[in-house]
Order: C-alpha cells, then structure tokens, then sequence
C-alpha cells in the first residue's frame, strides 16, 4: 500500500496536481506498476480532486490501461486489415496454439498474456505483434515459435542466474 | 572538422534489427582509427521500406548501404571512411534501391517524379539536431513571417495556396484558421493531431520521427497568423520514440529562442506541449482528441459549436493533423504559388501515403496530387506481388472506400476521388490481389470499429456488432438473403445516424464493397 501511494503521489506531484492530466497520470503510473488497482485510483482520485467513478470512467476507457495484473510478458497483436491479408490469421492462430490460451487471457503461470491490439503503425512489415515494448515484424507461424522460444530461454537463463546468486 | 556524416535508420523497425549495435559498432570502429572527430555520426527518422533496413548512409556522397549489421561495420569504416572506398557488396543494389533512395536524394532525377515537399529532409538530417533542421532552410519561414509579414500576410498566403487538411477529411486549412482568427474570444489555441490510429497508416509517426521541427515550426505559424501563443501535440500512447524526438526537438528550439518567450526578439510568443494518449482510436477524432487533451474520456462532442469556435478549455482551437502542418513551412517560405504549381488544380502540393498489403515494396511515398492509384502500384509499389492481378484497393485506412480496378486511373486528389465515390483519406492504400477475400476483408475491418466505437451513441454502438454478426455468418456460408438485406439495411442507418465520423465511417467499407463486389456477398448466400 505504501508503495501504492508513493509511486502515484510521485507521478501526481510532476504532473503538478493538474486534473487535465488525467490520462497521462493514470497512464505513467499503469506503466510504472503494471496495473491500476482499486487503491492507485482512489490515491489518483483524491491527489486530483475528482471523483473516483470519474477516475474509473477514464482509466477503463483506454486500451494502454490495465485494471487487471497481466503476465510477466505481455504479446499485443494487431489484428486489423493490413496485417490480416498479409497471412495474419495464421500467426494468430499458432500464438493460441503455441501459448495454450485464447487471446485476451493469461497463461496460469503468469508468464504469458495475449492480447490483440489495433494498428500500431508498423504495416509495411506486417503481420505484426509487440512483446512488451519490442516490435516484431513479417510474422509467420514458424517464426512466433521462434521468438516465443527465445523470450522463454532468456527467462530460464535470468532464472538460473539468480539461483546461482542465491537471489531466489 | 567534420568532413563526412554517416547516419543510421533509427526507426523502430530498424532498432528491432540491431540499428543501435551497428551503430556503436561504426562508433567504436572510427575511434579505432582516431576519425571520431572528422565523422559525425547519428540516427534519421526514416527510409521508405523496410526489407533493407538498418540502412546506413554516407554522406556526402550519399552512398546507401543496407541491411548493415554491427559485423559489417569494421569492413564499412576501414573501406569508405578511412581508405575512401565504397564497399560494393554492402550497397543497396542499385535497380532495387531507385525506388527507395527517393528519400535522399529528393532533387535527383532518380526518382521517377516523386515529389518531396513533407518529406524533403526526411531521412537526409538527424531528428535530433536542430542544426542538420536549420542548415536544411528549417525556421526561415517563421523568421521571414516574423520579421516581414504580418499574421494577415501569413493566414492570406496559407489560404491562397488552397492547402487541404491531410488528415482526412481535406477542409481547406487556411478556411478554418480565419475561422479562429475571427473569433472575438482572443484566447486561442493549435493543436496538432498526432494521434494517428487509422489502420494502414503510420506517415505521421514517420514525418515527426523523420523531421520534427517541420511540425513545430508549422504550429509556430500556425499560432502566429490566428493569434495563439499556446499549442498542444496530441500523440497517440503507442509513439513513444517519436514522443521523444518531439519533447527533445522542443527543448533544442526553446534554447535558440526559435520557439518559447519573444521568438527572435520578435513580440510573438509560442509554447508548445506535447501529451500522449493512452490507447484509443476515437481519439483521433477531433473532438474526442480535445476530450482527451483535457484528462477525460474520449468521446466525441456535439458540432457544431466547432472546435474553431469552441475546442480545447472551450476555446476557439486550430486543430490540424501533422502533415498539414508540416506543408506550411515551405508554403510561407516559398508561397502559395509555388505551392499551387504542384499538384492538381483542386488539390495543389503532394500527398504522403502508406503503402501496404500485396504489393512488392510496401512503405511510405510522397507524391504529387493527382498521381493514379496504378502509377503508385506500379512505380512506386514495384507492382502486384508474385505477378498476380489487382482486384481491389481499399483508399484511406479501414473507414476507406474499397475500390476496383475500374478506378485505377482517377486521378488522385480530394476532389476527384470523392466525384468518384472514393476517398483519399488517411492515405493509407492497402492493395490486394486476386487472391483476396473481400466478404473477409469487410468482417476484418468491421471487427475493428465494433472494437474501437467509444459506446457513446447506439447506432455505432449496436450497429457494429450486427454488422460484425451478418458478416460472420457470410463468411462461413451459413447466411440467409435476409442477413445481407439486413447488412446493406444496418451499414446504411450506421452511416446516416450515427453521432461521430468514427461511426459514420464505420459501414463504407461494406457499402462501396458492396457497390463493387456485389458477386462475391451474393455468392455466400445460402438459399
């Protein structure tokens, strides 16, 4: 809770207090602690001096805003018409198929959320997905295989490095 | 001394592929052989495709490398930049790159008549240097409008060269800014629409990532003729590096006093401001973009009264999108005849459009006004993919018209396009070949607006996802004649009725699909 208050009041306090800042502070302290919970929009809500129904109504409104904790890796597909006609249900397809979940969920071990995005932007390389703050793009079932792969590899190494540091 | 510059794609495609590592690599390479101080090295925003990227430049020969890894980089610094000599097998191949090295050499006659006037320093300077912006004539049109027009003068000139909004919609900008300008309110605001979330379309992310002050110097203007000492950028959430450029190209123009307090000792004062989104489409609407701006929902609000009237804090508010700004530079600088000249009559200067689906070089070209969609496909686009036949193109994003080969030769232009029943749009062109589904291409692109209607008024609302529901049975074969009467029924009460331009949007695609392409709906009818 302590940390809940301080990360917010942070972003709050550069932000001078200004209720116009709404978006932004719900945004930069999503980015900060992963989700918004009930708590950060209470803190964000008194700081601001607006009402917390008014607070919820923003923060649910927008896509880069999390009212629920995701995985440790998030995937953001795009699945509009660009990416589509360039082979993008297929790769859609095998995300679900190589991650084991629907898209809009999470994996149990919490290491994995799907979830689809619009346009970001990138359609000259279509199909394109973003895992975490990296575009990947020319996307084929093999090669979403492949980069699932490496994120799970680096994630074993990072793992057994901190056992052997005995950080776990 | 610097005697050359080398610079390296940074965009994030090409950060993706190792930009940065080539990057030291050349960085590390160079003080190997104690040339750090005589070659400059740095990021440009931008090059148009995308298959031979990180792309390394060297200038001032202007010789292209690409894709270059971080191995490739001792061989390219001992060869070029230490014993001078070009490293053939790094080079972009020569037929290949005609079509791309449009972005460097934009008065080169290599280009097969691409015409820069957005995109003229894109790719050419660093996006982080004020300088590279200024020593390319950046600021002299505010500098010449501050010190020799008057804000009459410069709205006259932005008017006269009949400079059409790029957003989309091609309203005459110097129209709405007198529209501000004659508002007895005298607290006003620009605010550049950067919240580019049309499908298909990234040209904005590309124009600030590429050239930031173009945009920043377009507000100043802007700001200027109607009487604004206050503008706002609004970009979308997921922009981040171009976010940073902008904030750093602000920081680099408020020092040398070209934005800021007294511009050049001057009476005129502008501030700019830069504020993300957090993700959602509708704000790219105008209003909902002024919903958003000021910490609420984006949702749309009632016009009029107008934003020019009523916009940002209900003041009267220029709202314009990113390449219009960045036209009016060169307009002030050069004049509205100039401007005039190119293009065509109804619709003077260039237009930067994304080009994307079965084509063999997709990404962004800049042409003049008035170029068919053919001459794009097949010069600038290399042609179909795989020798295949065009069936379709769908013109300005997903709430664009989906057009056949039939208007292949109307000549591109706002007013041209509408007579036809086409749009310019975002300018997004997304082609597709033989192959493509069309009653999938329309359930794809109605998924999109049932996702992304804000909810605020029913048509939009419900009518998307009766819509969404129609399509899913024609595709799969399963519907009935009474579904499609009730697509065409719906798409045309969503058109008419809805609140926004998101929603009004929405069922174009099925409509002029349906125009076009009736066969292939009438085809999944089960009877």
């Amino acid at each position: 809770m302590e940390e809940v208050l301080a990360i917010t009041d942070k972003v709050v306090d550069k932000y001078g207090g200004d209720p116009e800042s709404l978006v932004e502070v719900l945004r930069e302290v999503n980015d900060k602690s992963g989700y918004l919970s009930r708590e950060h929009l209470a803190r964000i809500a008194e700081r601001l001096s607006q009402p917390l129904s008014k607070v919820y109504g923003v923060a649910s409104f927008y896509s880069l805003i999390n009212l629920e904790p995701l995985g440790q890796h998030v995937i953001r597909f795009c699945q509009d018409a660009p990416c589509h006609i360039v082979g993008g249900r297929e790769v859609w397809e095998a995300l679900e198929k190589e991650l084991g979940i629907p898209f809009g969920e999470t994996t149990l071990d919490g290491q994995w959320s799907l979830l689809t995005t619009s346009c970001i932007g990138a359609c000259a390389v279509g199909p394109v997905m973003m895992v975490d703050d990296d575009i990947h793009g020319n996307l084929t079932p093999e090669k979403v295989r492949d980069i699932i792969a490496d994120y799970r590899e680096q994630d074993e190494r990072a793992t057994a490095t901190a056992v052997q540091g005995g950080q776990v | 001394m610097i005697r050359s510059s080398v610079l390296i794609s940074g965009d994030p495609i090409s950060l993706s592929r190792g930009a940065e590592e080539t990057k030291l690599a050349i960085e590390a390479e160079l003080a190997f052989y104690g040339l750090e101080d005589e070659v400059q090295v740095g990021y440009t925003g931008r090059v148009s495709r995308t298959d031979v990227v990180p792309v390394v430049v060297v200038y001032p020969d202007e010789t292209v490398y690409g894709p270059v890894s971080a191995d490739d980089a001792a061989e390219l610094v001992e060869e070029h930049l230490y014993k001078g000599r070009v490293v053939e097998h790094l080079r972009v191949a020569q037929e290949v790159a005609s079509a791309e090295i449009d972005t460097l050499d934009p008065e080169g006659a290599t280009l097969y008549g691409q015409k820069r006037v957005v995109l003229n320093r894109a790719g050419r300077i660093d996006p982080y240097s004020v300088d590279d912006y200024i020593a390319y004539d950046g600021y002299f049109a505010l500098g010449q409008a501050l010190a020799e027009m008057t804000p009459d003068e410069v709205l006259e000139e932005v008017k006269a060269s009949n400079l059409q909004g790029r957003g989309g919609a091609g309203f005459p900008t110097g129209l709405k800014w007198t529209f501000v300008a004659q508002q007895p309110e005298t607290t006003r605001y620009i605010v550049c629409n950067a919240d580019e979330s049309e499908p298909g379309t990234f040209k904005d992310r590309l124009i600030i990532e590429g050239d930031p002050h173009a945009v920043l110097e377009g507000m100043a203007l802007a700001g200027y003729a109607v009487g604004a000492s206050e503008g706002w950028i609004y970009i979308r959430g997921e922009y981040a590096m171009a976010k940073d450029i902008l904030n750093h190209a602000i920081e680099a123009a408020e020092r040398l006093n070209l934005l800021g307090d007294n511009i050049l000792g001057s009476d005129f004062s502008f501030h700019i401001h830069v504020h993300a989104g957090a993700g959602a489409y509708i704000c790219g609407e105008e209003t909902a973009l002024l919903n958003s701006l000021e910490g609420k929902r984006g949702s749309p609000r009632i016009r009029p009264p107008y934003p020019t009237v009523r916009g940002f804090r209900d003041k009267p508010t220029v709202v314009n999108n990113v390449e219009t700004l960045a036209n009016v530079p060169p307009i002030v600088l050069h004049g509205a005849d100039w401007f005039r000249a190119i293009g065509t009559e109804r619709s003077p200067g260039t237009k930067v459009y994304t080009m994307l689906g079965d084509v063999n070089l997709t990404g962004l070209v800049e042409a003049p006004m008035g170029t068919t969609l053919r001459e794009i496909i097949d010069i600038y686009g290399g042609g179909i993919k795989g020798g295949k036949a065009f069936k379709a193109a769908q013109t300005g994003g997903s709430a664009g018209t989906i057009i056949p080969a039939d208007l292949l030769d109307v000549p591109m232009d706002f007013a041209s396009m509408r007579e036809h029943g086409a749009g310019l749009g975002s300018g997004a062109l997304l082609i597709c070949d033989e192959n493509t589904d069309i009653v999938d291409l329309a359930y794809v692109l109605i998924r999109f607006f049932r996702t992304e209607s804000c909810g605020k008024c029913t048509p939009c609302r419900v009518g998307n996802v009766q819509m969404l529901e129609s399509l899913e049975r024609l595709r799969k074969g399963m519907a009935r004649r009474s579904d499609l009467e009730r697509l065409e029924e719906i798409a045309t009460y969503v058109e008419s009725a809805s609140f926004c331009g998101l929603g009004q949007a929405a069922p174009v695609p099925i409509l002029t699909g349906l125009r076009y392409f009736r066969d292939e709906f009438e085809s999944r009818v089960r009877d």
